[in-house]
């Protein structure tokens, strides 16, 4: 079955990193087929970016998003302007300490940022917050393959950040179901 | 992995040894990922301070017997136009990435395009031909581009990967082969004029540095390969055996893709909206539509339309305004369908889906 993921927020979170990973986690520890591509544009830190990545377990053939099954968002920007327009079915993780709008579809509300800072003292972890949170809501990919793919991707030395990172990210999720 | 970088391990994987190249988007990892592997592999990446010298170096390099190449993108191929003329006449074997983006001009530095498709056949002034290669995935970025490395040495020419910028960004899956197989240009044979073309109407190749003292020159040269630009026979002698060496070949060097022969209507693609085609042929499961996908784009083996017996129609969805359908319309008399798209998107599957209801 083809699913298609659409990461949104702003130049420097991390959000093309995101999507990487969750291709590496599909493709290489969970033996399915994955395509990331992204939105190059001029702008870089700060301005809106958008990436995405779409994971089937048959190859895949079209490369491009047409009507993502999840969105991960992660700035008020980003959801302006990949987020307004949501198919009923889908499912939005939304870094909720960031977006202020919420969608017509299902929504999970993860303070990322504010999680990040606080919990872990590094607002730049938030992305890998957000991926545990896509994981542990959705099952995309299983929970050892984006954890492998997490320590590939990571700069050596914040491997155990990232991994508290993820952690918080499947906990915040149990959170959201049990409260 | 990123095609870019697919294109560059493809590169390293043949036995490239030389980049010369100017960054531009959206061609530059190759670049980056060049300037990285090179120096480790004893090879040289050299940033030149403009296309146009890029592939000066690139030329000069392959000279000395390396297997050599550039990568940019739009504008910088037009400036190497000249040059890759320069590289025609002397028979220089080289490689040249164009991860196309929207033009003219600067044009779109982040979209995709496939409009230098003409530019890489006829851009350069004077009569030749050439030999184009597209590829659809990041695997066919690495198979592709090593395989240019093999055409160049084998034909003497400079050999164009023709990518765009959704191929060259994207990241999927990449299987590295075992080994990678690397046919040389031939040498020189001691006693044979440096630009007497053997059967296969390519001379064996004078490296420098290996005991040969070459004139190497752009104008019109006789089989010595020195200058004789007044004699009609030398020059009338010399351009045809350019293009015949390639032309001769082309049913040889076909390389594509065939779905459903037996169909009636057949879409023609190449490079990324053959990834929109198969997501047609994959979701309408009809198998009396077939798809024609070249990997080698020029020269255009005609015979490839007759691989399609049944064929009434050809849809031909291309991100320029009809290039290669120009090319499919002269060889047919069957119905030929261009689908142009600009503006940096690919086509989208559900609308050639619907042409597709249109047309049968």
């Amino acid at each position: 079955m083809r699913t298609e993921i659409r990461f949104s927020g702003f130049g420097g979170q991390g959000i093309i990193l995101a999507a990487v990973i969750v291709g590496r986690a599909a493709v290489m520890y969970d033996g399915k087929y994955a395509v990331q591509t992204q939105v190059y544009g001029p702008e870089a830190r700060g301005g809106a970016s958008m990436s995405a990545v779409i994971i089937d377990d048959e190859p895949v053939l079209f490369p491009k998003v047409t009507s993502p099954d999840i969105y991960v968002i992660m700035s008020q920007e980003g959801f302006e302007k990949y987020g307004v327009s949501v198919c009923e079915g889908a499912v939005m993780l939304v870094d909720s300490t960031l977006v202020h709008s919420r969608p017509s579809c299902r929504c999970i509300e993860i303070p990322a940022t504010r999680e990040a800072r606080e919990s872990l003292g590094r607002d730049i972890v938030a992305n890998i917050i957000m991926l545990g949170a896509l994981v542990a809501a959705t099952g995309v990919v299983s929970h050892e393959a984006i954890e492998k793919a997490i320590l590939d991707s990571v700069p050596r030395g914040t491997e155990e950040l990232n991994l508290k990172a993820m952690k918080k990210g499947f906990e915040l999720v149990e959170q959201v179901k049990h409260g | 992995m990123q095609g870019n970088t697919a294109c560059a391990e493809g590169a390293l994987a043949a036995g490239c040894r030389f980049f010369g190249g100017y960054p531009i988007t959206p061609s530059t990892e190759v670049a980056e990922h060049m300037a990285l592997k090179l120096p480790k592999t004893g090879g040289v990446f050299i940033q030149m301070e403009d296309e146009i010298a890029s592939i000066a170096a690139v030329i000069g390099a392959s000279w000395t017997g390396m297997r050599a190449m550039t990568a940019t993108s739009g504008p910088g191929f037009s400036l190497m136009m000249e040059n890759l003329g320069f590289a025609v006449m002397t028979e220089t074997p080289c490689v040249v990435v164009n991860i196309q983006r929207g033009g003219p001009s600067t044009g779109q530095p982040t979209m995709a395009a496939q409009g230098d498709m003409l530019q890489c056949r006829f851009g350069s002034h004077g009569d030749y031909s050439a030999i184009a290669l597209s590829p659809a995935s990041v695997q066919e970025m690495y198979d592709l581009t090593a395989e240019a490395f093999n055409l160049a040495d084998r034909f003497r020419i400079p050999v164009f990967v023709m990518a765009d910028e959704i191929i060259g960004h994207m990241r999927e899956k990449l299987v590295v082969p075992d080994t990678v197989l690397r046919v040389d240009r031939k040498p020189l044979q001691k006693g044979n004029l440096p630009f007497r073309a053997d059967d296969d109407l390519v001379p064996g190749f004078p490296t420098f540095g290996k005991g040969y003292g070459v004139h190497v020159t752009g104008l019109t040269h006789d089989e010595r390969g020195y200058p004789c630009a007044t004699s009609p026979s030398v020059h009338e002698d010399l351009v045809k055996r350019l293009v015949d060496k390639v032309e001769s070949a082309r049913d040889a060097i076909a390389s594509c893709d065939i779905v459903n022969p037996e169909a009636q209507v057949v879409f023609i693609s190449y490079g990324a909206p053959s990834r929109a085609v198969q997501q047609v042929l994959h979701d309408t499961r009809r198998d009396d539509v077939g798809h024609l996908r070249l990997k080698l784009v020029w020269p255009f083996a005609e015979s490839l339309l007759s691989r399609f017996p049944d064929a009434e129609t050809f849809i031909i969805p291309e991100l320029n305004l009809g290039q290669i359908s120009r090319e499919i319309e002269r060889h047919t008399d069957r119905t030929v369908i261009p689908v142009p798209k600009l503006g940096g998107a690919l086509h989208d599957p559900s609308d050639l889906a619907g042409l597709l209801e249109e047309v049968a």
